[in-house]
């Protein structure tokens, strides 16, 4: 069962003399209670897809054509032509978002419990006169005490904080707690721990996989790491240069590591229990959204580049187990390029 | 190979404001660091963040003046002797930081930010004699040709290639040690490992010694290859060795945490739930740094011994600060 659905996406940012082409026509699912991993660098249009699925591309960017489609229940909600009303109480209740770098998502003058009472306030605004409920003081009290109770943080001490009296690791398990506020089905986690230490990254990912089978909750997690992705993900998407390389469950992806560009990633990402000579870099540079090279844009820098590959874009060529790869060397469905 | 540089018992405090009505304060952010670095080696230094790595290096370049302790270049005291000798070290010292594009002026251009330093130190060069040692330093990094760079602004770079640039500026004046702090964790990643290849040849070829600090264990263990590791805690060194016993069979309860605490990139091994040997997540602020063992309030297997003074502990060549060492569990990883 899939929560959301993106089909055909394409995305633009529109500037003065060009627009610059963030993501194209890229297919994409997020399947229900699971976690699924996009993986990218940066530029690649990782968090462009995720800013889609809460219609708030930063401008100038905009969606050119494609779709989102949210599933609540038996109803299907078009993300991309909701009108701002329905977006202000889409947003959060529905998709909830951990921002990269918590300490900048946080109000710095306001004590924490004061900004989920607030969120709770508005977004009870948003509903239908006849079923607005008052959310009373104690109410919100003991809902917020559950939810930083939940990520195990002293509730009693970090309600009355401000967020500069609580440490970076706390303060993203506050913006983890914040995010089950209004009970989302899916929750967006940007880069949620490029500013922490090895331990605590460890810590919060341990915590967010907990949330996840205990709650059911989907979460969509953009990074970097592949490492990451191997531990804690169900599914993976590889994106690079804005389009969508290769997709399908973690397992799958890392053994068979059939699209060039995400075995270049396994293979030149150093770790801890491997051999370090079979390690190997990817040549080249990654691409320019100014200057994109013609045809696949993986082919500058790939080792199994063939003619076609310089002029033409492949399609996504799907295997049985629901394995996606936007390669030519899958073309015919058999895998080509063993080594 | 005798040592290029060697820290002996340093310590560095800073003093913490306390404003109007409130006294200043000292805090110790290293105590005793003895570290000695062998001529051609790698030694990489691993720690979170606030455990004092990049102070290590702002003291082995130079940058910082150490309030205890003794630090000796090549033999010799590096604050003893007379200025010149001190800038002839600083020349032999050179710096890599994590930030290439803060650390090239963003409107000079490539040629200018190298030539600068050459010209500086080598006043008798002619112009095409710069212009020459440039041409191979920029071969020497891999960026080539030359001449598609060297009037290029910062800004019109890739991350990778700015990297090669400080890289490439760092050998300009054949130095003896380089000290690279983070020098791949803001470039992409597919970048990163062409990088760490690039200071192994420079490493090899040149036979250039290496501080990599980072907090990144798996880069580290990619980078010392056959090499020393030291992992940090709270100013202190807490276990230092061959990188491969450090990593392999570590020997401190944090060490123990920190490799638990990395994933690994294959989804069969990391799924496999492990618990991290560790008490709690986070971080003793360095103001209450325990007076015994640093790791103390952590540690899962500490006692009362462990709260006062620890001496050092030699298991197979492995320098480790814990009274308890030998009665770990075993390591199973």
């Amino acid at each position: 069962m899939n929560i959301v659905e993106i089909r055909n996406i394409v995305i633009d940012y529109k500037l003065k003399k060009y627009s610059l082409r963030a993501v194209d026509n890229v297919d994409f699912d997020i399947a229900a209670g699971k976690i699924t991993a996009l993986v990218g660098e940066s530029g690649s249009g990782k968090t462009t897809i995720a800013s889609s699925l809460l219609n708030c591309i930063s401008s100038p960017g905009q969606i050119v054509s494609g779709s989102v489609t949210f599933k609540d229940g038996e109803r299907e909600i078009r993300v991309e032509s909701l009108d701002e009303n329905s977006l202000n109480a889409f947003r959060w209740e529905k998709i909830s978002m951990v921002f990269q770098g918590a300490q900048s998502a946080l109000n710095p003058v306001v004590t924490i419990f004061n900004q989920f009472y607030e969120t709770m306030l508005v977004h009870e605004n948003y509903k239908p006169k006849d079923s607005r409920v008052k959310i009373t003081k104690e109410a919100a009290e003991k809902r917020v005490r559950y939810l930083l109770d939940f990520v195990n943080l002293d509730a009693d001490r970090v309600m009355a904080a401000y967020p500069h009296e609580l440490s970076g690791g706390m303060k993203q398990r506050v913006m983890i707690a914040f995010s089950l506020l209004l009970d989302p089905s899916l929750i967006i986690l940007d880069e949620p721990t490029t500013a922490l230490d090895v331990i605590t990254q460890d810590f919060i990912f341990r915590l967010l996989r907990k949330i996840n089978r205990e709650t059911g909750v989907a979460m969509l997690l953009l990074t970097h790491d592949i490492s990451v992705v191997a531990k804690y993900a169900d599914y993976v998407g590889v994106m690079y240069g804005g389009r969508l390389m290769e997709y399908g469950a973690v397992e799958d992806v890392f053994r068979d590591k059939l699209h060039p560009y995400t075995r270049g990633l396994i293979n030149s990402t150093p770790a801890i229990n491997k051999d370090v000579s079979l390690l190997k870099p990817i040549g080249g540079e990654p691409p320019n959204l100014l200057d994109m090279p013609s045809g696949c844009k993986f082919h500058p820098r790939c080792p199994y580049c063939r003619e076609e590959c310089k002029t033409i874009e492949p399609e996504t060529f799907s295997k049985e187990n629901g394995h996606k790869i936007k390669c030519f060397l899958y073309s015919d469905g058999e895998d080509k390029c063993r080594i | 190979m005798p040592d290029i540089i060697e820290l002996d018992n340093v310590g560095m405090s800073f003093e913490k404001k306390g404003g109007i009505f409130r006294q200043n304060k000292r805090i110790d952010v290293l105590r005793n660091i003895d570290l000695n670095i062998k001529e051609g080696s790698i030694v990489a230094v691993v720690g979170e963040s606030g455990c004092g790595k990049t102070t290590v290096g702002k003291i082995i370049t130079g940058l910082l003046k150490p309030t205890s302790g003794e630090i000796r270049f090549g033999g010799k005291n590096l604050y003893g002797f007379s200025l010149t000798d001190f800038s002839r070290t600083r020349e032999l010292v050179q710096f890599v930081q994590q930030d290439s594009y803060a650390a090239l002026n963003p409107v000079r251009t490539i040629y200018q930010s190298l030539s600068a330093p050459i010209r500086h130190h080598y006043k008798n060069y002619s112009v095409a004699e710069v212009d020459d040692k440039i041409n191979n330093i920029m071969a020497m990094v891999g960026l080539t040709p030359p001449e598609q760079f060297l009037s290029k602004f910062p800004h019109m770079l890739s991350g990778g290639q700015r990297q090669r640039i400080l890289m490439a500026r760092a050998i300009s004046l054949e130095p003896k040690l380089i000290v690279a702090d983070e020098p791949v964790s803001m470039i992409d990643v597919s970048l990163r490992l062409s990088i760490l290849n690039l200071m192994n040849e420079l490493n090899e070829k040149l036979g250039i010694s290496f501080v990599y600090i980072t907090h990144d264990l798996a880069t580290a263990r990619y980078i010392a290859r056959e090499g020393n590791i030291c992992v940090m805690y709270l100013g202190e060194i807490v276990e230092y060795g061959n990188v491969n016993e450090v990593i392999g069979f570590p020997k401190h309860p944090y060490t123990r945490a920190l490799i638990s605490a990395v994933p690994v990139p294959d989804p069969e091994v990391a799924k496999r739930e492990k618990p991290i040997p560790i008490k709690s997540m986070e971080i003793t602020p360095l103001e209450n740094r325990p007076e015994g063992c640093v790791f103390f309030d952590r540690c899962p297997y500490a006692d009362e011994k462990c709260k006062s003074r620890i001496d050092y502990a030699y298991v197979n060549g492995v320098k480790v600060k814990c009274r308890k060492t030998e009665e770990l569990p075993e390591w199973i990883n």
